[in-house]
């Protein structure tokens, strides 16, 4: 079994705006691209052009319909590693592969000891671990560790390669345990959650709720404009209005 | 417990490869910049450019995936000859040189007889700038891409109306709309301009709505989503007119100063002048002053009255433009509670929605403190809001009265004030332009071994622009810019096939196709598409006797095809995107880009572009060859460096000049691309504050645009509420002038020619109880996709979705099989419920379904074995008529009604996909399938990397 560090001294995690994601899966595929050629690499796509395709990703997105007919609203939820603060899924690994780091909180893998036993995605909830099968290890998200520190890249872009590419911007990345970081602020003004916490593992990540619809006050006019019934012919008021160029 | 043991070296600080190298995406048509991380050679990631105008750093699903269509085991290998059957598959692999003399034997002869016999027709041709050119040049009228099947109806409309138009040609101004108003938008174009300008909405606390009758995508975060009846949009923004008419919330000032509102309309029933402008002897057009009465409209001080009739010197009576406009509005025809039955939309809500428009756009608009002058000399020291945007797609375009629907929302706009203010939806440069922006099409005259001069896809002014023959029939093979479309500005491309096996007015010798799918999903019937490329005459030769296919991609297509140039991946060539075609303008300037090639093929394959420049080359076209005979571009970079369209003015407009100095305007510049490549492969141009609004009626934007080259005149563009051009096509229609239609379409072009929008009943409905239309989804563009193993694991079957009321009251459960009955023919699919969707609709995702065999999917893929295109039930004519069949198309534009479906589902009792189409069989050279895809770019390195 695998211990936790006892505390992180940063959070690194995501915060995702649920009110702006509009399921393009960007996020999916540009953390395949990094990843699949990066230090995770390869992702293993089986059975790439038939039947029981299946491969490995970090970032998946699920699609949800909720509520019912007019007020009914779909909803985009793009899923990846919470990062947990204490997570089961290092604690059951039986060699040590899986931990997390003091510094940052990141939750990795070593693929050199990692022995594909799947424990880890069996205590994952969140269903975050993927195995792959060809490789015989598990693979996770890694918050893009390769790229938030690499000094071999221009600072702006020393973001996870989802937050990256996202769109329409509803990913963002940042130190979740400094209450005064963007990310925090952000959660609080927007009442950010975490996904099933009462499952206990404390995770990271917080998921930005979908916003109460703007209505738009329309105020009423300074002359209000007079009931259909009360106009004649409409077309007449038109008949002495001076509009001069 | 393992604690603190020594972990494995992360490798934080790798570069991300050994190259980085800037060019313009291809995943779909939006043309966003992006950087391509080259590792050992090979494509190792892909990211947006940050610099980029487009898509400033983000990039979307699909250009994420870039280098898995990249590498896709789909890609042909090499040139190709039919050896078996059509559709057999049966090819045998051949040079590029017996391709290429192949294609100048069969293209030349064609020349030397009769020009108009081959077909040019491409897809989503991004280079429609040279491949148009290129017919021109051949001598052909018988080119377009696939804008007939897309987006016709919108470009007809605003480039008739407001001088630019909607869909990627357009945008809201993101920075200050504070209400925004989308009718039927896709997801794929402008795909991560949209996306970015709806995050920024949502940032501001704008309010989103979205009229769709299916809330996925951007409707699914819209504020309010309506779930409209498809092809009812008509009604409702007629509804949204009148209220606003009734409340007099409508901006007179603006439609006094900017649109032809004051116009006067000559009212003569029975005579050859209804409904022409009231002009002077100099031709000016007249309106009615206040103080000084019947005097030309362009008076710079002119106080217009807007209703009223008058009578004219010559005794003949006219009427405001505005007057007539209203007069359709206010009439009982759009009132709420008479169209709510049709739309689905209660009078309450269209009530409140027109209240919203206009309290967004007067009330305490933004004013922005930049000075300009307009066209009638005013200078105002301020600019004012109205910051109301709209944003139209398909949802409009693809029904018969998409047209008028499209004019019905301009007009909207028009009374909101709301065009290229602050906080509206603002053309694209190098719009806007004049309305229409050019002279009729070219092609009326065909001549042996001759080009044709002009542009084939021009833009009729009136009936004499109409490229018909002596005995009054189609020019075009696809009948474009007859009186069964007179306004058919992107050709035709979904009638080319039938009517070239009917030989319907003459039998095409050579089809040539680039990149259009037309044996699947590009075709409304795609069966009756296989059956023309199949058809044999009585002599034994095939009713289409030449077919030459040109795409990177195994796809459905291929098979159908005599002679396959394949074509290399958008990382593997030049391109250009050109403001003579579709550029990456915005509101804010014009801009072009290239593509180049970032990878080297590691096939026998090459750029189309390049072919179709070696061909024109072989085939002696004249642009295409120096005076001695000898090609006269080395490549398509060449081409795109040195051809000139008319003096100073090519492909690209940046650094132009011969030390590229000069912009829009200069002589060839040898250096260019390495100019393009060094600034990221784009090239953009701002306008100063004072050109960068109100353009159409801009003094300053006017002058700078012509000295640019992007209008020919610094004349101002009046936003044309009554459109003069329908008006004459219409008086043809009633008997007056020198061309007439045919007796059986008189009627026809009378009604549908109509000044003003109005809205009708699709005549292909059939009386069948439910809509049927497709949505795009965001990881997939049209056909492509499915070639990519990334996004096939996102999407590779796809449900008929329909709204769980309905499935109840019909009896159906969620996953069962259904059968989908429409006047095209019966598919079946799985049922998928939910509440998402206006209940007299079904829907699915468009293009997800295959055939087996192409795009390497194995018979057992779910894309063939569950997957199904709605293609099947759409009909392609309409219902039978007399001795001559009419496309399913919008009778003004010619755009194909492809929303207009309407289906029967019933519980199909047996399980699997109808129709079922055998495999095809795969042509030589493919390689192997690969079992397992190590997606693992570059040079190898071990995953995880040394102990400490």
């Amino acid at each position: 079994m695998t211990s936790l560090p006892g505390t992180t001294g940063r959070k690194l995690g995501l915060v995702i705006d649920l009110d702006t994601c509009v399921g393009c899966h960007a996020c999916a595929t540009a953390c395949k691209s990094w990843n699949g050629s990066g230090m995770s690499g390869p992702l293993s796509d089986i059975n790439p052009h038939s039947a029981g395709i299946e491969g490995v990703w970090f970032n998946r997105v699920h699609s949800y319909e909720a509520g019912e007919g007019e007020g009914s609203r779909t909803v985009h939820v793009p899923r990846s590693c919470l990062h947990c603060e204490t997570p089961d899924c290092v604690t059951v690994c039986p060699t040590g592969a899986s931990y997390k780091r003091a510094e940052d909180g990141i939750v990795l893998i070593d693929h050199d000891i990692c022995i594909g036993c799947q424990l880890c995605a069996w205590a994952c909830p969140y269903g975050a671990r993927e195995f792959d099968e060809p490789e015989g290890v598990m693979k996770k998200c890694t918050l893009c560790v390769d790229r938030i520190y690499n000094q071999a890249m221009p600072a702006a872009e020393r973001v996870p390669a989802c937050v990256s590419a996202c769109p329409t911007r509803a990913r963002h990345f940042g130190d979740l345990g400094d209450p005064e970081s963007e990310v925090s602020r952000l959660v609080a003004e927007r009442g950010g959650v975490a996904l099933a916490p009462e499952l206990g593992y404390a995770p990271v990540n917080r998921y930005l709720p979908p916003r109460d619809p703007r209505r738009f006050d329309a105020a009423p006019a300074k002359d209000p404009a007079p009931l259909p019934s009360q106009i004649q012919n409409p077309l007449l008021r038109w008949l002495d209005r001076v509009l001069s160029r | 417990m393992l604690r603190g043991m020594t972990r494995h070296v992360l490798p934080l600080h790798d570069p991300t490869g050994d190259e980085i190298k800037t060019t313009t995406c291809y995943m779909c048509a939006c043309r966003c910049g992006i950087r391509v991380h080259l590792r050992g050679g090979e494509v190792r990631h892909i990211d947006g450019n940050p610099d980029h105008p487009v898509n400033r750093g983000v990039i979307c699903g699909k250009g994420s995936a870039g280098a898995m269509t990249h590498r896709s085991a789909a890609r042909l290998r090499g040139p190709l000859k039919r050896v078996g059957p059509r559709g057999s598959g049966e090819f045998a692999p051949i040079t590029w040189e017996e391709a290429l003399a192949t294609a100048t034997e069969w293209l030349s002869a064609v020349r030397r007889k009769d020009p108009k016999r081959l077909a040019f027709f491409t897809g989503r041709d991004q280079s429609q700038a040279l491949t148009g050119f290129w017919a021109a040049q051949f001598g052909t009228p018988n080119f377009a891409a696939h804008g007939g099947f897309c987006s016709v109806n919108m470009a007809a409309a605003g480039l008739y109306t407001i001088g630019g138009s909607f869909w990627e040609f357009g945008e809201p101004d993101w920075e200050h709309a504070r209400y925004f108003l989308m009718f039927g938008v896709a997801e794929d174009h402008d795909s991560n301009p949209i996306k970015l300008g709806l995050s920024k909405l949502k940032a501001r606390g704008a309010k989103i709505v979205s009229v769709n009758p299916v809330r996925t995508g951007y409707s699914a975060i819209a504020d309010e989503w309506i779930g409209i009846r498809p092809g009812t949009d008509g009604l409702f923004i007629g509804a949204l007119i009148r209220e606003l008419l009734l409340a007099d919330r409508v901006d007179g000032a603006f439609l006094a100063d900017y649109t032809n509102a004051p116009w006067l309309v000559i009212e003569d029933p029975g005579g050859a002048t209804d409904g022409l402008f009231a002009r002077d002897e100099a031709g000016r057009v007249l309106a009615r002053d206040r103080a000084r009465g019947i005097i030309p409209a362009d008076t710079p001080d002119l106080s217009p009255v807007l209703v009223g009739e008058v009578t004219l010197p010559d005794g003949r009576r006219a009427r405001p433009v505005f007057e007539k406009m209203a007069a359709r509005f206010l009439s009982g025809d759009y009132a709420p509670e008479a169209v709510a039955g049709r739309t689905g939309i209660s009078p309450e809500r269209t009530r409140r929605i027109a209240r919203e428009l206009a309290a967004a756009a007067f009330d305490d608009p933004p004013v922005l403190p930049i000075a300009w002058t307009d066209i009638h000399g005013r200078r105002h020291e301020s600019i004012t809001g109205r910051p109301v945007a709209m944003h139209a797609m398909r949802g409009i375009s693809a029904h018969a009265n998409g047209f008028h629907t499209c004019r019905a929302l301009h007009i909207l706009q028009m009374l909101l004030g709301a065009v290229d203010r602050p906080g509206a939806w603002r053309p694209k440069a190098p719009f806007p332009r004049p309305i229409p922006p050019g002279p009729g099409p070219a092609g009326s005259t065909v001549a042996p071994d001759a080009p044709i001069a002009g542009n084939l896809l021009g833009f009729p002014q009136g009936p004499e622009d109409l490229l018909l023959d002596a005995e009054n029939n189609p020019i075009r093979i696809d009948h474009a810019f007859s009186w069964e479309a007179p306004l058919a500005l992107h050709g035709m491309m979904h009638t080319v096939i039938a009517n070239a096996a009917d030989a319907n007015p003459y039998p095409i010798e050579v089809l040539f196709l680039f990149m259009a799918n037309m044996a699947w999903n590009s075709a409304m019937n795609p069966q009756a598409t296989i059956e023309a490329l199949t058809r044999k005459r009585a002599d034994g030769e095939y009713a289409i006797p030449r077919i030459i296919y040109s795409d990177a991609y195994l796809s459905e297509t291929v098979a159908y095809a005599d002679l396959i140039l394949p074509d290399t991946t958008y990382l593997e060539r030049w391109d250009c995107i050109s403001l003579l075609d579709r550029p990456i303008g915005s509101a804010h300037g014009p801009g072009d880009a290239v593509r180049r090639p970032v990878v080297k093929p590691d096939r026998d394959v090459r750029p189309f572009q390049e072919v179709l420049i070696e061909l024109g080359a072989r085939l002696g076209l004249p642009a295409f060859v120096t005076e001695d005979g000898s090609p006269r571009y080395r490549d398509y970079a060449d081409y795109i460096v040195h051809h000139e369209r008319s003096p100073g003015v090519g492909p690209l407009a940046g650094w132009r000049g011969v030390d590229g100095t000069k912009t829009g305007k200069g002589e060839p510049n040898p250096d260019q691309l390495r100019r393009y490549i060094e600034n990221g492969c784009f090239w953009r141009h701002e306008w100063p504050p004072e050109q960068a609004w109100m353009r159409f009626a801009n003094r300053a934007y006017l002058a700078a645009a012509k000295e640019m080259g992007l209008i020919g005149s610094d004349a101002p563009i009046v936003l044309q509420i009554w459109s003069e051009p329908l008006a004459k096509f219409r008086l043809a229609a009633l008997g007056h002038g020198e061309r007439q239609p045919p007796e059986h379409l008189r009627a026809r072009l009378a009604r549908h020619c109509d000044p003003l929008p109005f809205w009708h009943e699709p005549e292909s409905s059939g009386g069948l109880p439910l809509s049927a239309v497709t949505q795009r989804p965001m990881p997939m563009y049209h056909s492509w996709g499915t070639m990519n193993p990334w996004l096939r694991q996102i999407l590779a079957d796809n449900r008929l979705y329909m709204h769980r009321d309905t499935a109840a009251a019909l009896g159906l459960q969620e996953g069962e099989w259904v059968e989908v009955e429409g006047p095209g023919g019966r598919v079946r699919a799985r049922l998928a419920t939910h509440s998402g969707v206006n209940r007299d609709t079904v829907w699915t995702w468009n293009a997800i379904g295959k055939r087996a065999g192409a795009w390497r999917l194995t018979e057992d893929a779910p894309e063939p074995e569950r997957g199904f295109l709605l293609n099947h039930a759409i009909p392609e004519w309409l219902p039978t008529q007399e001795g001559f069949r009419l496309s399913n198309s919008d009778p003004v534009t010619g755009q194909a009604a492809w929303y207009d479906l309407r289906v029967r589902v019933t519980r199909a009792g047996v399980p699997g996909p109808s129709p079922r189409f055998e495999p095809l069989r795969e042509p030589p050279l493919m390689p192997p399938r690969p079992p397992i895809l190590r997606a693992y770019h570059g040079a190898p390195r071990p995953f995880a990397s040394d102990r400490a």
